[in-house]
């Protein structure tokens, strides 16, 4: 920890001695790709760098790192990462884990760890459906969604993981999708960079209980038309030639038009480092599932205090006005007598 | 302040005495029985309370439900208990009275605030006519003093308007009950100056409440007797007066100091728990940080993360907050990393009694986990003794790499009690080295880390924390492989890792002092055994019986799991052996199983903790004949 030269690593370095046991041609192994690619670039030691997840498909992430890393409890991951990360500011600390796993039983977790901005990378998989339990609905499904569970269909109204993040005071929120490696390294560079906690949804295919979920908005033949490229600073405008572009209609919800030098002026300019999220919470809400043309990129990037670094600042404000802990003077601290 | 006592007064000199304070919630009883005990503690007296509060902040005013109780004995010598029967009962409304007056001793004294004996607050008590007037306490003595009066027209010239003059009736009562048992007034005038020092309109109305009330005593001619109670001849040393949960919070930051890593608390909010995360938040200085999360489970969950980081780490909780960490309990057992969980107990099932004390967690802490989750149990015996079973058991955690549960329950939380201030530099060094090297080589003949290869000896694994390089390994709640800790769902290797994991903990027996006896060891014809907070009561029961002439030892555990090595042999050593539980009979069932002893069980479940009375009764029953029981 003490060289200033982080020394130089390959995807081979950062990758375990364990062989991936996710069932051939999931997505998930598009994401361990990525990511095993991208963390040689990212200044990081392997040592320094932590994974914890939860319990899924997505969960086993931890095991193929050749980091450190704790598969722990179905739910707990951003609980258990809060307290490595208060413990330990020095860590580049990931959390792993799917639909169910964070919205579902750890969705209390998630809405704490986003507004205490506890400094963690959190990517979010979403295939929309409980893999490693054998193809129940989620609560990311659409409503209606036939599984194993609900033979009629199932009845609950989905999360839209990136508006409940943004309500969940979020201070950065991005989405992407396993067919576009690039633009997931850069989603999730993006995320590491940010002080504070940063939550990365990633469209991710489950071939086998939910196959081709996200094809019709990821498949790269649709993507120009299905996929609103969000760009900071840009007017959010997307189609094979960006003939499209998004609006405020007249009660304030995004909409989708046609652009033309008439309503071109008025197409949204996205600024996801703005103080007050409505506008990145409009965008969320532009679709409701992976059917029509859904933003991706970062919604939001604001700073705010990191929740460690802010713990660790009362700390060190606490040594330096009442002095290193001295356990004679605590325990004398209340009124004595001697016999 | 002995000489205030008029010279009409016969002053007569006591080895004891047992008060209780009684009043509406918002009478400020708790308050006035801490102050009268930290001016006995100061004094110089032995002492032992008992807070009992309800568990609703406020609940209706003059209702039985309302009613806030604090009892406290002081005496000049060594007690172990808040004492059985009050010898005064100081009410200041008639619900108070009503519920407080079937405690005190036949012909006891009874100091009532006669201004609330009024017909609205007779009527909320469920008294159809004054027990003042109809002869209902001739049993007793009575004293009716009109606190409320007297401490109005005190104040009158402070400024003090008389709603807020009302309030300090509390301090008449303690000013009063000062004057009567001699207690040094120095200790509480100064105490009302510092507290109330930025509200001093607040500061005067209560000194000048105090004063009254003690003046009251010294002139009004009703008392015809004061009493002395002397200072205890106590072993030397520097003391202060402390509850449990203040002991147990030194306890984990002296842990820190003494493990030299930091201190960690995840945290969230439940009664009789909260104090320590109080008290641990005020001591960042010392490197404590204190996390209060969303539940119960993101703060055992935060706890286990700042364990992998390599923090002493520690999470509280009480009644229901037990539960919900246990499969966060079960992870820890699993990647054998240290942490501290420490249970308050208070009455259950449920919501249970929150504020009244219970020792019902005991099979929880052994066997509150799916599958196969042995860990070590410490149980603190009495408030003082907190700090150092609060260093125990993380001694244990650190040394064994293992989540160890602490039990304490609301009576050790909130009782005071002289504690000796231990010597710093005599306290063990608990440190335990993190792992730094590899520790094998693979099959290439390459250096490698094995996270799950295990001392010899104590069977712990390395604690290589984040940051450490060369060392980076995975963990997880899934089975691992011997040495390896790779996932592994091998029959064979499943049973070894239980087997190793069983082993572990049954081996801390050699590592923990033999069972703690009292009393006649070599020639008893009883033995009690106890556990937890009922080391008082126990104490002071089997002197009352051995005073009689009855032969009875004392066995009391601060380790139930394991057991001391020895506990076998003290248990057989004795005809015959009951076991008082706060609970139906917990510790009972154990040691039958364990050693196929004929422990009787004798239990008590009333959110009390047992009278020396109460054990005193037992013992004799068991020695007669008549076989323990239930209470
Ligand atoms: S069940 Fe689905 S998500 Fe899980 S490994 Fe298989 S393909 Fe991937």
């Amino acid at each position: 920890m003490t060289d200033v030269v982080v020394p130089e690593t390959s995807k081979t370095d950062w990758t375990s001695d364990q062989e991936p046991r996710w069932c051939p041609g999931c997505g998930d192994y598009s994401i361990l790709t990525a990511i095993q690619l991208m963390m040689p670039e990212m200044g990081l030691r392997r040592e320094d760098t932590v994974f914890i997840s939860g319990i899924g498909c997505a969960a086993r992430f931890p095991y193929y790192m050749n980091t450190y890393g704790m598969h722990s409890i179905h739910g707990r991951s951003p609980a258990i990462a809060t307290g490595l990360a208060l413990a330990r500011p020095d860590l580049n600390i990931f959390v792993v884990g799917g639909d169910g796993d964070m919205l579902s039983i750890g969705g209390n977790h998630l809405i704490h760890v986003l507004r205490r901005n506890v400094n963690l990378t959190i990517l979010l998989f979403n295939n929309q459906i409980y893999g490693l339990t054998k193809g129940q609905y989620s609560p990311t499904s659409e409503i209606g969604k036939v599984t194993k569970s609900t033979p009629l269909g199932s009845l609950d109204e989905p999360f839209n993981p990136v508006s409940l993040a943004l309500g969940a005071e979020a201070s950065f929120v991005a989405r992407t999708h396993d067919m576009d490696r690039q633009h997931m390294q850069e989603m999730i560079r993006q995320a590491h960079d940010h002080d504070g906690s940063a939550l990365v949804e990633v469209f991710q295919n489950c071939n086998v209980f939910n196959d081709g979920a996200f094809g019709a908005i990821t498949k790269k033949a649709h993507r120009a038309e299905m996929l609103i490229d969000l760009q900071a600073g840009q007017p959010v405008r997307f189609g094979p030639d960006l003939n499209k572009g998004v609006v405020l209609d007249p009660s304030g919800c995004a909409t989708i038009v046609d652009v033309t030098p008439e309503n071109e002026a008025s197409v949204i300019v996205h600024d996801p480092s703005h103080p007050d999220p409505s506008l990145s919470f409009a965008l969320s809400r532009l679709s409701s599932g992976p059917y029509e043309p859904t933003p991706v990129g970062v919604f939001r990037s604001v700073r705010r205090p990191d929740y460690a670094g802010e713990v660790s600042r009362q700390l060190a404000n606490a040594q330096d006005t009442k002095g290193p802990g001295d356990l004679g003077k605590l325990l004398n601290s209340r009124p004595t007598w001697t016999v | 302040m002995t000489d205030t006592a008029s010279a009409k007064t016969e002053v007569r000199q006591l080895d004891s005495v047992i008060v209780r304070f009684a009043g509406d919630s918002g009478d400020g009883m708790q308050l006035t029985g801490d102050r009268f005990s930290n001016a006995s503690a100061l004094f110089g007296n032995d002492l032992a309370t008992l807070p009992e509060f309800p568990a609703e902040i406020r609940a209706p005013q003059g209702t039985l439900a309302g009613v806030s109780a604090f009892q406290l004995q002081v005496a000049s010598h060594d007690i172990t208990t808040p004492g059985d029967a009050p010898n005064v009962l100081v009410a200041m409304n008639p619900a108070a009275l009503k519920k407080e007056v079937h405690r005190l001793e036949p012909g006891g004294t009874i100091i009532v605030n006669e201004d609330s004996f009024e017909e609205r607050n007779l009527s909320k008590a469920g008294y159809a006519e004054s027990p003042l007037d109809d002869h209902s306490l001739d049993a007793y003595q009575l004293f009716r003093v009109p606190m409320t009066t007297i401490t109005k027209e005190v104040c009158k010239d402070l400024g003090v308007k008389p709603r807020d003059a009302e309030r300090s009736k509390n301090f008449f009562a303690l000013g009063l009950v000062s004057w009567l048992y001699h207690r040094p007034s120095d200790t509480t005038l100064d105490w009302i100056q510092t507290k109330f020092s930025r509200l001093p309109n607040v500061a005067a109305a209560n000194t000048a409440a105090y004063k009254a009330g003690h003046a009251f005593g010294e002139t009004a001619e009703l008392f015809h007797v004061s009493y002395e109670v002397r200072p205890a001849q106590l072993p030397p040393g520097t003391y202060t007066n402390i509850d449990g949960n203040t002991a147990l919070s030194w306890g984990l930051v002296a842990a820190g100091q003494l493990a030299k890593v930091p201190v960690f608390l995840g945290s969230y909010p439940i009664t009789p728990a909260s104090d320590i995360l109080h008290e641990l938040s005020k001591h960042k200085n010392f490197g404590v940080r204190t996390f209060q999360a969303e539940d119960e489970i993101a703060a055992v969950g935060s706890a286990l993360g700042a364990a992998y980081g390599g923090n002493l780490a520690v999470t509280t909780t009480s009644g229901p907050g037990v539960a919900l960490k246990g499969e966060t309990i079960g992870l820890a057992v699993s990647l054998e990393l240290p942490l501290l969980v420490i249970d308050i107990q208070r009455g259950g099932p449920s919501t249970g009694l929150p504020t009244k004390t219970e020792a019902s967690d005991l099979m929880m802490a052994m066997y509150g986990r799916h599958g196969e989750a042995p860990l070590p149990i410490v149980a603190a015996y009495s408030a003082a003794q907190c700090f150092e079973a609060a260093i125990e058991a993380a001694r244990i955690a650190l040394k064994y790499r293992t989540p160890v549960i602490l039990l304490s329950d609301g009576y050790l939380a909130n009782g005071t009690e002289p504690w000796v201030l231990p010597d710093v530099d005599s306290l063990p060094d608990i440190s335990v080295p993190f792992a730094t090297d590899t520790n094998g080589v693979d099959d290439d003949g390459e250096p490698v880390f094995y996270p799950y290869l295990r001392d010899p000896v104590t069977l712990a694994r390395p604690w290589a924390i984040p940051g450490t390089s060369g060392l980076m390994h995975r963990v997880g709640g899934i089975e691992k492989e011997d040495v390896t800790g790779n996932i592994s769902y091998d029959p064979g290797n499943h049973q070894l890792m239980t087997d190793l994991r069983q082993a572990k903990i049954a081996g801390i027996a050699d590592d923990i002092p033999a069972t703690m006896t009292a009393g006649d060891i070599d020639d008893a014809d009883l033995l009690v055994l106890g556990w937890g907070s009922t080391w008082g009561s126990i104490t002071a029961g089997m002197k009352r019986a051995r005073a009689e002439g009855h032969k009875v030892a004392h066995a009391h555990l601060t380790h139930l799991n394991p057991f001391p090595a020895d506990l076998g042999d003290v248990l057989l050593r004795y005809p015959k052996v009951i076991v008082p539980e706060m609970n139906m009979g917990q510790l009972s069932k154990l040691v039958r199983a364990e050693y196929l002893v004929d422990a009787a069980s004798v239990t008590k479940v009333m959110g009390q903790p047992y009278t020396a009375g109460e054990i005193y009764t037992a013992i004799v029953d068991a020695l007669t004949g008549e076989e323990g029981g239930n209470r």
